[in-house]
């Protein structure tokens, strides 16, 4: 056998199962470099008329004796070869064993003739096995070199979804991404800004696996560089879709919605590019919220309707991916929307939203469930109204209260001339259930109006876009006032006494009196400063307090 | 929010004027408050009265236009009577002192009776 072996090494002309365009053969002897045993590249076309002879031919072919219009016959007479054995395995044609002219210059015998028949019968289904067994390994290599590809793709994808979850005082944020595949079209994305607002994405791209993982890597980069520069939603994502539409491969587009948070006031804006409604639940209502817009990479020029709403304190937020609603099970009946909706109403997620939905998931589709498309969501929970006040603080050295306040309103004002009047009385209503004295209250509209105009002013430039937020908390003993401004990574200024003498004599400026009445108009003032808001904080003691009354 | 509306009309007597103001004294007040105060100079008062009673808001602006004019009134030795506070500004202007330099009284008879007095 092993004669054979080395026999057909050297002389064996090979097609591949796959019908590669070539047909290797090895030079044969009694040609002029007959001993060099080179290999003869012969080429190949399926069509060739010498194929379908060689195929049906029984036994040795006399090459010179075919009288065919056929290249590979052609290139098999001028590489010097005289018979040929067609291999043949379970009715292919899987290569030849070809043979130049006898050392002797006789021609070949019978017994020659008998010696390769036998040759060829043998080593025919060994070449098959032999190609089978090579095609096989060289299959098993591409699967893992694919997978091993994908492993890293995986890695490269899950760098771009956030790290961590943004931590943000009086919410809970939480994300949950299963993608369906090694790498995932759905994505999620947290933006934090400057003034402490939190850009909230969830997308999916059209199709499954690393196509999508692209288009969903290019989306997230030009979202994000948008979302730097633009402030409103809608125009983010008319941005986002302008530039994919020059740079989306056809037939593929993006469905995103794209909210910004503002954490204090508890307002969203959002825009929505054909994703999924998401679904607000609070008050034991659920909403979806509808804004229109095509999804992303489609047409360019769309536009994008903007809505806002408030998360009032308990509600709670659902973005999230298709692949929930869209997962079957066994009967093949639908996840589907209703469900969710409805579970949702149920409002029992004492481990967790995303927990409670996983586990209806398992439960639908039972065990053993292959999931079709990639499943994202993205959570956003206001906590409950009773809220700490804050442990520590620099005007108090660290003393902390464990007080547990109500929030009697918050609301936000553009930061023009004239609006703390608006701010003074908003709170003023708010308060007069308290009974606070007549008097108390005056001082706290002064304390409140001044407060306000100092955010306006110093925090905000009086830029009118930005915001003075502000909110009103009570206790069984203590009222709060926060007046937040955008400021931020600057002190204000210690409270001075004015000087009025220099202040008549036209030696100081005559103003100057913002923080001093304020500090005289409320029992405690209490400064918080973070790198993006100044927040002063107004308090006045329902128990009598150490504030005397005018 | 609307412009804050404010009037100060000037009435002169014999020996002083007097000013009478309306609505909010804040920025917006300055340019009528500053004219208001300069047409009650025109016949050089030994006193100028300033009339709050119709005055519902006074914030930290406000206040130091009064210490402007205070500021004027000291330079031309002239007396400012004040009447018509509430209660809680009345208390303001404690708090800042500007009581202790200022003539302070409750009503516009006093007012002119103080103002008249050479």
């Amino acid at each position: 056998m092993s004669e054979v072996k080395s026999f057909l090494r050297k002389y064996l002309g090979i097609f591949s199962r796959s019908r590669k365009p070539d047909l290797r053969t090895e030079e044969p002897p009694g040609h002029d470099s007959m001993r060099t045993t080179k290999a003869v590249e012969v080429e190949f076309t399926p069509d060739d008329p010498l194929l379908p002879y060689l195929l049906n031919a029984a036994g040795i072919v006399e090459v010179e004796k075919i009288d065919l219009d056929s290249p590979i016959l052609q290139q098999l007479k001028e590489s010097g070869v005289h018979i040929t054995l067609p291999l043949i395995s379970q009715g292919e044609l899987i290569g030849l064993l070809n043979l130049g002219p006898r050392l002797s210059e006789q021609e070949y015998s019978t017994d020659d003739h008998r010696l390769l028949n036998h040759l060829a019968t043998q080593a025919a289904p060994a070449l098959r096995v032999a190609q089978l067994a090579r095609q096989q390994q060289a299959e098993a290599l591409e699967l893992e070199r694919l997978e091993q590809e994908m492993r890293v793709a995986r890695i490269i994808q899950q760098t771009l979804l956030p790290k961590e979850l943004p931590s943000i005082s009086g919410w809970q944020v939480a994300a949950h991404w299963q993608p369906a595949r090694a790498v995932s079209g759905d994505f999620y994305d947290f933006i934090e800004f400057p003034n402490g607002n939190i850009g909230l994405v969830t997308g999916d791209v059209t199709d499954k696996g690393v196509p999508a993982a692209l288009v969903m890597a290019t989306t997230r980069s030009i979202l994000r560089t948008a979302a730097e520069h633009l402030v409103s939603p809608a125009r983010v994502l008319k941005e986002v879709n302008n530039q994919l539409c020059s740079n989306i491969p056809p037939n593929m587009f993006v469905t995103c919605l794209y909210a910004i948070l503002n954490p204090r006031s508890g307002k969203i804006t959002f825009a929505n590019a054909g994703h999924n409604l998401p679904y607000l639940c609070q008050q034991n209502r659920v909403d979806e919220l509808r804004a229109t817009g095509m999804p992303l990479g489609l047409l360019p020029n769309m536009t994008y309707e903007e809505k806002d709403f408030k998360l009032a304190p308990g509600a709670r937020l659902l973005m999230y991916s298709d692949g929930l609603v869209e997962s079957h099970n066994e009967q093949g009946e639908m996840f589907g929307f209703p469900r969710l909706r409805q579970l949702l109403g149920e409002n029992t997620f004492k481990q967790g939203m995303i927990p409670y939905l996983l586990e209806q998931l398992s439960e639908f589709t039972g065990p053993g469930w292959e999931q079709e498309d990639d499943v994202t969501f993205l959570t956003l929970e206001r906590m409950e109204s009773v809220v700490k006040e804050p442990k520590t603080t620099r005007d108090t050295g660290g003393v902390s209260r464990d007080d547990e306040f109500r929030v009697l309103t918050e609301f936000n004002l553009p930061s023009q001339p004239g609006n703390e009047r608006l701010a003074m009385e908003k709170v003023a209503e708010a308060v007069q259930d308290l009974g606070i004295s007549d008097t108390r209250i005056e001082q706290l509209k002064t304390a409140v109006a001044e407060a306000t105009m100092n955010a306006m002013e110093h925090g905000n430039h009086y830029q009118s876009e930005l915001l003075v937020e502000i909110r009103v908390l009570c206790s069984s003993s203590r009222l709060t006032v926060w007046i937040t401004d955008q400021g931020g990574d600057k002190d204000i200024p210690q409270t001075e006494v004015p000087d009025l003498e220099a202040k008549l004599e036209g030696l100081q400026s005559p103003r100057g009196w913002g923080l001093f009445l304020i500090q005289n108009m409320v029992d405690e003032m209490r400064v918080h400063t973070d790198k993006h808001h100044h927040s002063l904080e107004l308090i006045v003691d329902l128990e009598g307090g150490t504030h005397e009354e005018g | 929010m609307k412009k804050a509306e404010f009037k100060a009309s000037v009435q002169s007597q014999t020996g002083y004027a007097v000013i009478d103001l309306r609505g909010e004294i804040n920025g917006f007040a300055e340019a009528e408050l500053t004219a208001a105060y300069d047409k009650a100079e025109l016949e050089n008062p030994s006193s100028v009265v300033l009339n709050f009673s119709d005055v519902d808001y006074i914030n930290s602006t406000g206040i130091a236009l009064i210490v402007g004019l205070m500021s004027r009134a000291r330079k031309a030795r002239r007396r400012l009577v004040v009447f018509g506070l509430s209660d809680h500004y009345l208390e303001i202007f404690k708090i800042t002192r500007l009581a202790d330099f200022l003539s302070i009284v409750p009503d516009r008879e006093s007012a002119e009776a103080f103002a008249a007095q050479k």
